[in-house]
């Protein structure tokens, strides 16, 4: 078993180290597609925690009875379960954010970090570590998505979750698509300069 | 009747494409298309993939799921159909065409995890095409990306002797080269 | 505990548990949530109706009807809205497919003689601070308490009375051409209770 400290570290690295996003490139389409605002990046950023814990915990409960070679549909079929599970609830609950999201919420399915982890940790690791590796990694995730949506939203439409900073009319090109391309561009440029500054520091 | 075709297609490859503008397959666009021909390939496959599995996805919607009250398994059904169709076309193509496997083989499992096929499947139910338009607009979609991706490829081959500072190498500069692309498709709107 | 074996039956039973298992629990969740996602959206469509015509008691949603467009080509949802079981007014669900890009939905609300009370817009995707203006009170001001019947709706350049939103003709003009399509078809037929 690992101890409290290793669980921690499990944690964080999620949400720089190994973000998903920033670090290692997983899950972009949502990131671009869903971040014109930090609400809807935010709560797509939730669903999708919701998505890699359950799967994450589920695989990590039965992977010795999983068959090799049916590993990867079998994970394919419980992470769906699960996405459909999300879009009915939110579907009833959120209608607003569902339709905001729309097409993105059943492509969680094909999100690269969720099959990534059930694949890379949750079939090889312990029940309780898997957990804290899906919520990392969630965490993780939804930082970056909550973080360039509120970069597209502050440039674009002037405010932030919502609430209105300025009079006038942002910078449009940032709700638009070159915006979502552009903005993650310098924000993973931002991240690299920053990792070889520290670097350069402790050399 | 011809002009409804046409709109889908002008409009699935131009203004609203899959990669640009709907920002679906960002994966194997910014994966593979370091070099020409590797995004080359990846094109055929997409398009070889979407095209028949679009078909099948709105066989099973139409004659399965709505007869039975089950749309909420779209998702698990749908993707179990693509991850199935690229196994079956994978082991099909080794055995009848092994030139065609040896073209494009190596992309083929990458395509299960590309959203844009399991996108497009869900797009085409909801808007309510029939199957030819359907089958017309995955095509389309799927020459789109294919579009995208070669174009994408082959600014990338120029960037590489481009003399960046080192954190801007890579994909961030892939990523804001492919904001530019965007921005110019976005002079498409308003074709049709 | 050791690995279960790669076995042909191995498999399908392991593919099929899992398989039979998701689904029931998404059958179950399915039918929890099947009240809610109805309530939902029986909500937003009251939300839209309660924005384009007031002072109803009625239930518009339960007593929706469809009426064909004149050209036959499709139907129109049509809200009534009642108090003390006389007519007050009437929401109109229509859409354009001449938008810029994709269709716009709007929500319209007529009284009784025709005139358009208020108008909101569903569902668009025309471009952000262009054709998006549609939604803002200053281009939708143009069309309140006006008769489509007596007054020319369409934007000044095809020779109408609406300014169009600067620089979003196209969607402009949509916008108008689906607010004449629900009014033909809303005088298309009789509406007395």
């Amino acid at each position: 078993m690992m101890s409290n400290t290793s669980h921690k570290e499990n944690f964080i690295k999620g949400l720089v180290k190994e973000n998903p996003v920033f670090v290692l490139l997983l899950g972009l389409c949502p990131t671009l597609g869903v971040t014109s605002s930090a609400f809807n990046g935010l709560g797509m950023g939730v669903a999708t925690v919701f998505v890699l814990v359950m799967s994450n915990l589920v695989v990590s409960l039965i992977k010795n009875f999983i068959p090799d070679k049916v590993r990867i549909p079998a994970f394919i079929v419980i992470i769906a379960s699960f996405v459909t599970m999300v879009q009915l609830l939110m579907e009833a609950y959120t209608p607003a954010l569902h339709e905001q999201l729309g097409l993105f919420i059943p492509l969680i399915v094909v999100n690269c970090i969720v099959l990534g982890r059930a694949e890379a940790f949750a079939s090889r690791n312990t029940v309780v570590s898997s957990l804290v590796d899906g919520l990392g990694m969630g965490v993780g995730f939804t930082l970056a998505l909550t973080l360039l949506g509120a970069i597209r939203e502050l440039l674009g439409s002037l405010s932030i979750f919502g609430f209105r900073l300025m009079e006038g009319d942002g910078m449009l090109v940032f709700i638009l698509a070159p915006g979502a391309f552009i903005s993650l561009g310098f924000l993973i440029a931002l991240m690299n300069w920053l990792k070889d500054r520290s670097a350069g520091i402790k050399r | 009747m011809t002009m409804d075709y046409l709109v889908i297609i002008v409009s699935a490859i131009f203004i609203n494409n899959i990669v640009l503008a709907k920002f679906l397959g960002i994966c194997p666009f910014l994966g593979v298309s370091k070099n020409t021909s590797t995004a080359l390939g990846m094109g055929a496959a997409v398009i070889f993939v979407m095209t028949i599995a679009t078909i099948i996805t709105y066989l099973v919607q139409h004659y399965l799921l709505v007869p039975f009250h089950i749309g909420y398994m779209q998702t698990i059904t749908y993707i179990l159909v693509i991850a199935f169709l690229v196994q079956v076309v994978e082991i099909i193509m080794k055995k009848v065409s092994p030139d065609l496997y040896q073209a494009l083989g190596v992309y083929l499992p990458l395509i299960t995890t590309n959203c844009a096929i399991l996108g497009v499947a869900i797009l085409v139910v909801q808007q309510d095409l029939n199957l030819i338009k359907s089958v017309v607009f995955a095509i389309a979609n799927a020459l789109g990306f294919t579009l995208a991706i070669i174009l994408f490829s082959s600014l990338r081959e120029q960037l590489d002797g481009a003399d960046l500072p080192e954190y801007m190498k890579g994909v961030p500069a892939a990523l804001i080269t492919a904001s530019i692309l965007s921005m110019a498709f976005m002079g498409f709107a308003g074709l049709v | 505990m050791a690995k279960t074996k790669s076995s042909f039956v191995n498999l399908i039973v392991t593919l099929a548990v899992i398989t039979f298992v998701g689904s029931l629990s998404l059958g179950f969740v399915f039918d929890w949530t099947k009240e809610p996602i109805a309530k939902a959206q029986m909500a937003r469509q009251l939300k839209a109706i309660e924005a384009v015509v007031e002072g109803y008691d009625n239930n518009p949603v339960t007593e929706k009807y469809k009426v064909v467009t004149l050209d036959g080509k499709d139907s129109l949802e049509f809200f009534p809205a009642t108090r003390n079981g006389k007519r007050i007014g009437t929401a109109v669900k229509t859409k354009s497919g001449l938008g810029y890009s994709g269709d716009i939905w709007l929500m319209v609300g007529f009284d009784k003689a025709g005139n358009i009370i208020r108008i909101q817009v569903l569902e668009h995707k025309e471009t952000p601070g262009l054709g998006s203006k549609m939604t803002l009170p200053s281009f939708l001001n143009q069309y309140y308490g006006k008769n489509p019947g007596k007054v020319n709706l369409k934007v000044k350049k095809d020779g109408g009375a609406v300014d169009a939103i600067t620089g979003a003709t196209i969607s402009s003009r949509a916008f108008s051409e689906s607010v004449q399509m629900a009014y033909e078809t809303f005088q298309s037929v009789k509406h007395d209770e």
